[in-house]
């Protein structure tokens, strides 16, 4: 589905503040693939993700989706292949119009049709259904505006504005980790839900090190611009959070060790 | 302040509607100050008034339209691919504009005294004297009813979008540039359009009768929205819209006002300036004051 290869990027080269972001990374997602990404602060996950999604292009390498080369696509027209949250739920949605106005928006990127006279009744009993799914209440309050909800629930919306048209790849930028521990819980098995139902390429950065291990059925551990562990099937299961630690020191010579993981 | 005085100033204020909803498109929806507007305002005037002195001022209108249009889009494509700063790149295009105006015309003003306009026309076609009137009320109900629809078609919502969070907008697969292009150029065409008509309405035009037409919109702009946030709990496109038309038509009684109270029409740009300044600031001037009494009081009560 997604073939990364031999993809580098330097920040600042030539200059004293020259910073080797991606070094040499290669993989390859299979279909249906949720892949769990950790590692320390500048170890080049949100790097990664900003190559994939478009944000900034690679200085070598390649990027494959579905067969496609999406080396040099500008990020707009990626984005019709791959969804992405980010951290701050302010990200994902326009506060000043509606929640079905975001919906409609996102829905767009399935049509050709560029103009069309508002939005359709189907359109809007497929919003309806999608939202009350989420369980939040949020059906009955399609004209309300974005801006008037809350974290938790904007980034559910947002969850299922990036899934309305389903991407063949999402990209989860620690998509909870602004959310209080219980909406980060609801979120978070929102996402589980959808991503099962959709079977969609998924590939989860986040800090804590628990959900790591529980969610997806692969976990990558980058370091300094490296996949330095890259685990699935059998060996996962069985793997803990104090193996996971283990296995970091003895692959980066260094421990795991920075305020914003969570061991739990 | 007599009835006729009156019913011109709604008459001149339907036709600034236009200007108003323009800068309803760039500083509201976009969130642009988009300056070209100085420029673009006397560009439809001159366009339309040279046009007209050639015969048709039904072109002159719509050519007005395509050279608002082209204005904005040139300051949106400073903005977009060229990356000069918004504020700037208005600045860019309206300073060009003036030369530009000034060639078009050869003089520094022109006048159409004699020569047949729309409202003319109209006027010997209706056998009365209502032309402006009509003009004004159909014209601009009907652009108003159009702009309503199109801000809810798909390119409505993403150019809507794109002044709220572009983020969004690009992950929805849609090219922000494209959007901020098409966005200024409709804001511009309306001002464009809004300068032809009064140029035409006062039968002449100049290079300067564009100055401050940004503050006279923004100012326009907000007496409305002050107005009709006061009826409607949330202020959607309609009321938006509604705002700016309401905000056109006060904004020329109280300078029709002012005007009998022998203040000249030069120091109401300085009025117009005073009133933008304040209405964007009076939340923050208001929280000040509350808290300045709040202090007051808890420093009493301790004591």
């Amino acid at each position: 589905m997604l073939r990364i290869s031999h993809l580098k990027k330097t920040f600042n080269a030539g200059t004293v503040n020259e910073k080797v972001a991606m070094n040499d990374i290669n993989f390859t997602l299979n279909p249906g693939d949720f892949v769990t990404i950790i590692g320390s602060n500048g170890a080049g996950k949100s790097t990664l993700f900003n190559l994939i999604s478009g944000y900034f292009l690679s200085d070598e390498g390649k990027i494959l989706l579905d067969g496609q080369d999406i080396t040099f696509m500008p990020e707009y027209k990626r984005a019709k292949y791959i969804g992405r949250l980010f951290q701050d739920p302010l990200k994902g949605t326009a506060p000043s119009m509606t929640i079905e106005e975001n919906l409609a928006l996102s829905y767009s990127r399935s049509k050709s049709r560029f103009i069309s006279l508002g939005i359709k009744k189907k359109d809007k009993d497929l919003f309806r259904e999608r939202l009350a799914q989420l369980d939040l209440g949020l059906e009955d309050r399609m004209k309300t505006k974005m801006g008037l909800l809350s974290g938790g629930q904007r980034q559910a919306v947002t969850l299922l504005m990036s899934t309305l048209v389903v991407p063949k790849v999402l990209l989860l930028d620690e998509h909870t980790a602004a959310l209080d521990p219980a909406t980060a819980d609801k979120v978070l098995r929102i996402t589980k839900e959808i991503v099962a139902e959709k079977n969609i390429t998924t590939m989860m950065i986040t800090h804590n090190i628990q959900s790591a291990l529980d969610l997806g059925n692969r976990t990558m551990m980058m370091d300094s611009g490296k996949v330095i562990l890259d685990i699935k099937g059998e060996g996962r299961s069985q793997l803990q959070v104090q193996d996971l630690l283990d296995l970091f020191k003895k692959e980066s010579n260094k421990a795991l060790d920075n305020d914003r993981i969570l061991l739990s | 302040m007599n009835a006729t005085i009156a019913m011109s100033a709604v008459e001149l204020g339907l036709l600034f509607t236009l200007l108003t909803l323009g800068l309803f498109i760039s500083y509201r929806i976009l969130d642009i100050p988009d300056l070209t507007v100085d420029g673009s305002f006397t560009l439809g005037a001159v366009v339309s008034v040279i046009i007209t002195m050639k015969g048709s001022p039904e072109l002159g209108i719509l050519a007005a339209a395509g050279a608002g249009t082209l204005a904005g889009m040139v300051t949106a494509i400073l903005q977009t691919k060229l990356k000069i700063q918004p504020i700037l790149a208005g600045i860019l295009t309206m300073t060009g504009l003036y030369s530009i105006n000034l060639m078009i015309m050869g003089k520094p003003n022109l006048s159409l005294l004699g020569e047949e306009t729309i409202f003319t026309k109209l006027n010997v076609a209706l056998g009365g004297q209502n032309a402006e009137m009509v003009i004004g009320v159909i014209g601009v109900v009907a652009i108003c009813i159009l702009l309503g629809v199109f801000l809810h078609t798909n390119v409505g919502l993403a150019i809507r979008a794109t002044g709220d969070n572009e983020d969004m907008v690009r992950s929805s697969s849609i090219n922000v540039d494209h959007m901020k292009i098409i966005g200024l150029a409709i804001a511009n065409a309306l001002v464009a359009l809004s300068g032809a008509l009064v140029a035409q309405k006062q039968a002449s035009a100049d290079t300067g009768m564009g100055t401050g037409m940004v503050v006279i919109g923004i100012a326009s702009l907000i007496i409305g929205e002050v107005i009709v946030d006061s009826v409607v709990k949330q202020r959607g496109i309609k009321a938006n819209i509604v705002a700016a038309i309401i905000g056109s038509i006060i904004y020329r009684l109280i300078i029709s006002l002012a005007l009998t109270f022998e203040i000249t029409a030069t120091s109401m740009k300085l009025i117009s300036a005073i009133i933008v300044a304040f209405a964007i600031s009076y939340p923050v001037i208001i929280s000040g004051i509350k808290g300045k009494l709040r202090q007051r009081a808890r420093m009493k009560e301790e004591m």
